[in-house]
């Protein structure tokens, strides 16, 4: 009742204390209209806290050894050259990139068969497989290095990515599995039957038909195995004991656990590390909430 | 021969058929590899823990190395303090890194939930250190809380405290300059996840409870926080089983120190295979560590009644 007179053209009288009222079609529901300094004050001190460790990143990388300054200026790309070459992370650069878009690669395609057998099907062991996802969720990495060492020492692998990209693989599976499922879940099955009654095969009628459905929750995924990976860190110090062969979280560390840090190295290291890390992040932000409040908390 | 292959070609539009009358074997060929990576990378090692942990084994003592039979778990129980040390501070580390999180994620979800002028920026701002690692984060810390060049020494410009204050050396201090590191990019993981939740409250609901007069923060406790719960209890156990694990930051930032006190018991695990090449011992360590996160997992599920009415 209220409601309707509420929209009505005459001013609904329970209401006209608040403001006066607008265009009745443009109004906001009532439930929307938070004050506005209850919004921008605590997120302005909020961003505050966020942006200063990144500005303070940013003035030890750009401004010149030794200057306190609070200002990057003069500015200076001596920390970046000196770090990139000297320091190699150049190569770690490469080989992050490497071991992300590898883990990338596999955790997606992986996890979407298994996500695609679990969300269609019912079969035999699906629930003790369940159980084992879940449960592997509790198993922590860093606690199996050693095993993990016998195994890739064992495969002869030790000192090359392939051992790093297999672990850190692994360890994002699980969840991506699930996450997964759930997304194909939400694909109606009867699209894909009307699919194969159109004489596609069931592999047809994934690509052509599910697929695209799934970008939302592939991009979140994805995107998740690659920053996973791109920052883990014990699993490259662990395995990979060459210079040549280490990634760019392992350089960092080095560069913090020397006898004497140098401040703007480390700092021009930081910003390499950080950067596709935000340029995945500022790219893909839209989709992750899309993407979880698809595939989140569900089955 | 040519023929050969002209009489292969026909088969093709059977097996489509064949193929939308869900094969038997399909599901487990399709889990097939996610099972091996598994099995292999994750159950086995998890086995050989088992294993070890019943065996003395320390390649740099070879001579002593056999079956111990559960010394080791008597050892940990009755004459080893670092392993009580190191679980109170892994418990106190845990608890306020996920209850302050959990606190300023969820305000910054509502926040930036509603609608306002430059929210697509202000989220994306806000929620951008979750993309950071530990590395970086106590790379990024490491500048800020450095004595000599550090953000102390401005304050000490401005007249707030001395010279030369190290928040990380002073065992005083170091626990609170960490979890601060922590937060910083810990929260963006639950703001980013209630955020997503909360887009699947039903608006139906609130227009309802503002017909009846509801204030904002009766909708609140009696929609949106029931609505939120089971997103809320899983994430914080995600990520409670995660802030347990990770040793990071703590490896990077503080090392565990000063004189041990950041310590958590992954960390003093890794030091004890690693450094003290004590696999045995860190073995029976992982185990205990592994059914402690099981039990308190169990009892966190069962008490906060997650899924409700589930399946």
């Amino acid at each position: 009742m209220i409601t309707k007179e509420a929209t009505a053209p005459a001013p609904a009288p329970a209401r006209a204390d608040h403001e006066p009222p607008r265009q009745a079609k443009k109004r906001r529901p009532a439930w929307d209209e938070v004050p506005r300094w209850q919004i921008y004050l605590p997120l302005g001190v909020y961003l505050v806290f966020t942006l200063i460790p990144f500005y303070w990143i940013l003035l030890f990388a750009l401004r010149p050894a030794g200057s306190t300054s609070l200002v990057p200026w003069p500015m200076t790309f001596d920390h970046f050259e000196k770090v990139w070459t000297d320091r190699s992370f150049g190569t770690f650069f490469e080989n992050s990139v490497y071991v992300g878009l590898a883990t990338l690669v596999m955790t997606t395609l992986v996890a979407l068969a298994g996500g695609y057998a679990l969300a269609r099907f019912d079969f035999k062991v699906k629930r003790a497989f369940m159980l084992a996802l879940l449960c592997s969720q509790f198993v922590p990495g860093a606690l199996l290095l050693v095993p993990l060492f016998e195994i890739f020492a064992e495969l002869q692998m030790i000192n090359s990515l392939g051992s790093v990209i297999i672990a850190e693989t692994v360890f994002q599976l699980p969840l991506s599995m699930i996450l997964i499922s759930n997304f194909i879940k939400n694909v109606p099955y009867s699209l894909e039957e009307a699919a194969w009654v159109d004489g596609c095969g069931r592999m047809r009628a994934f690509l052509v038909v599910v697929l695209p459905l799934l970008r939302p929750g592939l991009i979140a995924v994805g995107s998740f195995a690659f920053v996973h990976s791109w920052n883990h860190f014990l699993f490259a110090l662990m395995f990979l004991n060459n210079q040549d062969k280490q990634t760019i979280p392992v350089g960092l560390n080095t560069l913090m656990s020397a006898d004497s840090v140098d401040l703007g190295a480390l700092a021009a290291g930081g910003i390499i590390a950080a950067v596709p890390v935000v340029l995945v992040f500022a790219f893909i932000q839209k989709w992750l909430i899309t993407g979880f409040s698809a595939g989140a908390v569900k089955g | 021969m040519a023929q050969a292959a002209a009489v292969a070609k026909p088969p093709a539009p059977p097996r489509r058929r064949r193929a939308s009358a869900t094969p038997r074997r399909l599901p487990y060929l399709l889990i097939a590899p996610a099972a091996l990576l598994m099995l292999g990378f994750i159950a086995y090692p998890v086995i050989s823990v088992f294993y070890y942990s019943l065996q003395e084994y320390n390649p740099t003592k070879p001579w002593r190395n056999g079956f111990a039979g559960f010394d080791n778990f008597v050892k940990i129980f009755t004459d080893d303090p670092m392993f009580w040390d190191t679980l109170v501070f892994s418990a106190k580390w845990v608890f306020v890194e996920v209850g302050l999180q959990l606190l300023f994620g969820l305000a910054l979800a509502l926040i930036v939930n509603q609608t306002f002028v430059g929210r697509g920026i202000g989220r994306a701002l806000v929620f951008s250190p979750w993309a950071v690692s530990g590395v970086l984060t106590s790379a990024i810390w490491v500048l800020l809380y450095n004595s000599q060049t550090g953000i102390t020494r401005y304050l000490a410009d401005m007249g707030i405290g001395e010279y030369g204050t190290s928040w990380l050396s002073d065992t005083s201090t170091v626990f609170s300059a960490a979890v601060v590191a922590d937060l910083w990019r810990g929260v963006p993981f639950f703001a980013i996840l209630i955020l997503a939740d909360l887009q699947s409250v039903s608006k139906d609901l609130y227009e309802a409870a503002e017909v009846d007069g509801a204030s904002r923060i009766k909708q609140f406790w009696h929609i949106t926080l029931p609505h939120l719960k089971d997103a809320i209890i899983l994430s914080t156990l995600l990520r409670a089983v995660w802030e347990f694990n990770n040793v990071d930051l703590l490896y990077t930032l503080t090392g565990g120190g000063p004189a041990g006190v950041t310590t958590t018991l992954p960390l003093y695990i890794a030091n004890t295979s690693v450094d003290a090449h004590d696999f045995g011992y860190a073995s029976a360590l992982t185990t205990v560590a592994f059914v402690i996160l099981l039990f308190c997992s169990i009892v966190y599920l069962r008490l906060s009644k997650f899924g409700g009415e589930n399946k």
